[in-house]
């Protein structure tokens, strides 16, 4: 084995030098021109230009105005800079009891409404940015009262958000919870009040 | 279920094989030497690599020296990365700030990525450097899989030879097989990738004030570089903690198709490339249809699993209809949760876009025994596709025995040696997996990293010793491997599920290559047609899944009558 040493070591540098420099910087390069907005991570921001968080990465909303994303493994709830699911097996108490507190809260919130599943359990990133359309039409209401507006008003910006299955067939209907959130502060002013 | 959802499964599963088929004919003209298209660029590159290294890249290697080189070449690789890692923090790009990390844990992820397993004991983002992740890890999802690759094309040349010598050159199947085959795929891929919304930055993260005044760091890397091949080379260690679950690394319903594709589409062509070499396009084609009918049958019997209505969601009176949603993402539901889980699983990539560890009890039972299958539907580059050649060697045997003949597989005899190590090949499985299970098992210091307890606790031991030992590197995520322990053995499972079956791979090309070549007699079993097809099926349930049997009914399969009582009380 002694005799193949020093080929071992010469082409684990090449291979070094190309595939972990040469090629790595290659794609940066090309990805930082051609699609600079998706290589630096799809950052929104607001009108005066300050960065409100990523396109593709949930945050967390607890006023009543928003949208509330899904529950968040995620540090202390969608730390993007520690992603984690909730990794409780199917039967494990502390997951029986959490959907169940989640879910007995949103139906004092909102009555007797069905809850749909993603509305209570934990994403596999703690950072997922959509939430079903069902899950955000049931939280129209409790939005458009806390605004101060008609509910077909509220509705109506859901509904534009409401993002379809990729040619009829990948993927589940969803809704971005931070870009809608963004379209409600467009559209209607937020009440002075909230806090 | 819905027909929406059967249909993206039947894609996923589908286009990898598809596309399997022009890729695999490339990659035997790579394997045999013969004239590419991207020889103008590639040629003076390999030709220098040569020089370089003092090889002769047309002087044909006995499978000793094959082995030999193999090794040293995994040896040094592996002494490389240890370094970084453990020098982490005296080495340019952290602008994390990360310092070096643990002995063990070095050794285990210098080891998951050597191995291409890339097992994750650590936390991506929270853990590993800029550097690290490119300059260290990157380059061992090339070369890992550039190395399974080789196994392969030397079994090749081992069937094709009559009464030769030399199964062909470790350096020369190396350097091809990463330059030609893998580089300007994942090249494409990755551009592809960042253009539907990948992220590939060089910063550490970005920092936003979010709509309710709060703030939010969002870490970044150059994803899309180490995501491509991480797929492709059938390697699986993402950048991110939850892999490819991560928005940033998976953000949309067509980057998890063509990245649940890339899982497979090289194993797949490794089956048809070895085919191509060989000589025997139709008896590989048994041996993909095999493997497709077992994983087929996985993909669809984890969408019915996923699809029944959880425990939680049943006793908390939520909406069932949707599935099992806790540790799936919305964006891909369950169809594309389930369908990444059985390519992952089957081949050995590891990376997952949801959580197994919160699977239904027999979902999890389902993708920790397409691991223990022996990783060959399609399994790694290379490697699944010598292991399935294996079994199907022990086919014949069985088939031999039955009327009392020397069986033959595509024109050599098969005989004692050869089954030898085809037996030792299969059975490092289940010794890595349930020795070390069984200890962890009873041991204080093991069970102190388990989250959950009682059936699913056994479920967390077995699936990890089953993913390192099968070199896959997906978990059920609730386990804390990041400890002495787990670490260690761990890395021991994997090294074991490497290179046990790839030095037994060699031996057997070695003992294969001296043979004469023989003409199919009247006497030879076809192995092509159904029966066939039928027997190896049989002889990879009864050698690959049945040992694991006992095992799985003490964790899943327990669990999963626990969960029928659960759910009959509400």
């Amino acid at each position: 084995m002694l005799n193949h040493i020093r080929p071992a070591v010469v082409m684990i540098a090449l291979f070094t030098g190309v595939l972990g420099v040469a090629y790595p910087f290659a794609v940066t390069g090309v990805a930082q021109t051609v699609f600079s907005e998706q290589a630096d991570g799809s950052l929104v921001r607001d009108k005066a230009g300050k960065v409100v968080g990523s396109a593709l990465v949930g945050q967390t909303f607890a006023e009543p105005v928003y949208l509330h994303p899904r529950p968040s493994a995620a540090g202390d709830g969608y730390d993007a800079s520690s992603s984690s699911g909730a990794n409780l097996g199917p039967l494990n108490p502390d997951l029986i009891a959490r959907v169940k507190t989640d879910a007995d809260a949103l139906r004092a919130e909102m009555g007797a409404a069905v809850i749909p599943a993603d509305a209570v359990t934990a994403s596999a990133s703690g950072l997922d940015p959509h939430i079903s359309p069902a899950y955000a039409r049931l939280q129209a209401a409790r939005i458009a009262q806390a605004r101060g507006v008609a509910v077909q008003e509220v509705s109506k910006v859901i509904e534009q958000h409401v993002e379809g299955r990729t040619f009829g067939v990948l993927g589940q209907p969803r809704v971005n919870v931070l870009l809608t959130n963004m379209a409600l502060d467009a559209r209607f002013a937020r009440p002075a009040a909230e806090g | 279920m819905n027909i929406q959802g059967w249909a993206e499964i039947a894609l996923t599963l589908g286009l990898a094989v598809m596309l399997g088929w022009p890729i695999g004919i490339y990659m035997s003209r790579v394997w045999n030497g013969e004239r590419t298209w991207l020889d103008p660029v590639l040629k003076p590159v390999e030709g220098l690599f040569y020089r370089a290294a003092g090889v002769d890249p047309t002087r044909s290697q006995g499978w000793l020296g094959y082995a030999g080189a193999l090794l040293a070449f995994n040896l040094t690789g592996f002494v490389l990365l240890y370094a970084i890692l453990r020098l982490q923090g005296v080495l340019p790009m952290n602008p994390q700030g990360f310092d070096g990390v643990s002995p063990h844990l070095a050794f285990n992820t210098a080891v998951s990525f050597v191995t291409n397993t890339n097992w994750q004991s650590y936390g991506g983002e929270t853990t590993l450097s800029t550097f690290t992740q490119m300059v260290g890890l990157t380059v061992q999802n090339f070369v890992s899989a550039a190395t399974g690759a080789t196994i392969a094309a030397a079994l090749a040349r081992a069937f094709i030879a009559n009464r030769g010598e030399g199964v062909g050159n470790f350096w020369a199947d190396l350097t091809r097989t990463s330059l030609y085959v893998l580089l300007p795929i994942a090249f494409i891929v990755a551009v592809v990738l960042a253009g539907l919304g990948v992220v590939q930055s060089l910063a550490a993260s970005a920092q936003a004030t979010t709509l309710e005044g709060g703030s939010q760091t969002i870490s970044l890397f150059p994803t899309a570089s180490q995501l491509a091949i991480k797929q492709l080379g059938i390697n699986g260690g993402g950048v991110f903690n939850v892999n490819s679950a991560h928005p940033l690394e998976n953000p949309t319903p067509l980057t998890t198709l063509i990245t649940a594709i890339s899982i497979n589409v090289l194993g797949w062509a490794a089956f048809f490339a070895f085919g191509r070499s060989v000589l025997a396009k139709k008896d590989v084609r048994a041996l993909v249809i095999a493997a497709i009918l077992l994983l087929g049958a996985a993909g669809s019997a984890l969408y019915v699993i996923e699809s029944q209505p959880a425990p939680a969601l049943v006793a908390a009176g939520v909406e069932t209809s949707v599935g099992n949603m806790e540790g799936k993402e919305v964006r891909f539901g369950v169809p594309a949760s389930v369908a990444w889980a059985a390519q992952t699983t089957g081949a050995s990539n590891g990376s997952v876009n949801s959580m197994h560890a919160s699977y239904m009890p027999l979902g999890g039972a389902v993708t920790m025994f397409l691991m223990q299958l022996g990783e060959i539907l399609p399994g790694g580059i290379g490697s699944g596709i010598a292991v399935m050649v294996l079994m199907a060697m022990l086919a014949v045997f069985v088939a031999g025995l039955m009327v009392g003949r020397t069986p033959e597989y595509l024109g050599k005899k098969i005989e004692a040696r050869e089954i030898q190590f085809a037996m030792l090949s299969v059975l490092v499985v289940p010794l890595s997996v349930l020795g070390f299970s069984a200890v962890a098992a009873v041991l204080p210091e093991a069970l102190a990293g388990l989250l959950n307890k009682g059936p699913h606790g056994l479920s967390e031991v077995l699936y990890a010793y089953t993913s390192a030992t099968g070199n896959n590197g997906s978990a059920f995520a609730g386990l804390t491997a990041n400890a002495p322990w787990w670490n260690t053995t761990l890395g021991l499972a994997m090294l074991l599920g490497r290179f046990v079956p790839a030095i037994a791979v060699l031996a057997v090309a070695g003992a294969l290559v001296a043979k004469p070549k023989l003409a199919p007699s009247t006497g030879t079993l076809p192995t092509h047609g159904p029966l066939f097809i039928g027997l190896l099926i049989g002889v990879i349930l009864i050698l690959g899944g049945l040992q694991f049997f006992p095992a799985l009914s003490l964790g899943p399969i327990v669990e999963h009558f626990d969960m029928l009582q659960v759910v009959a009380r509400f």
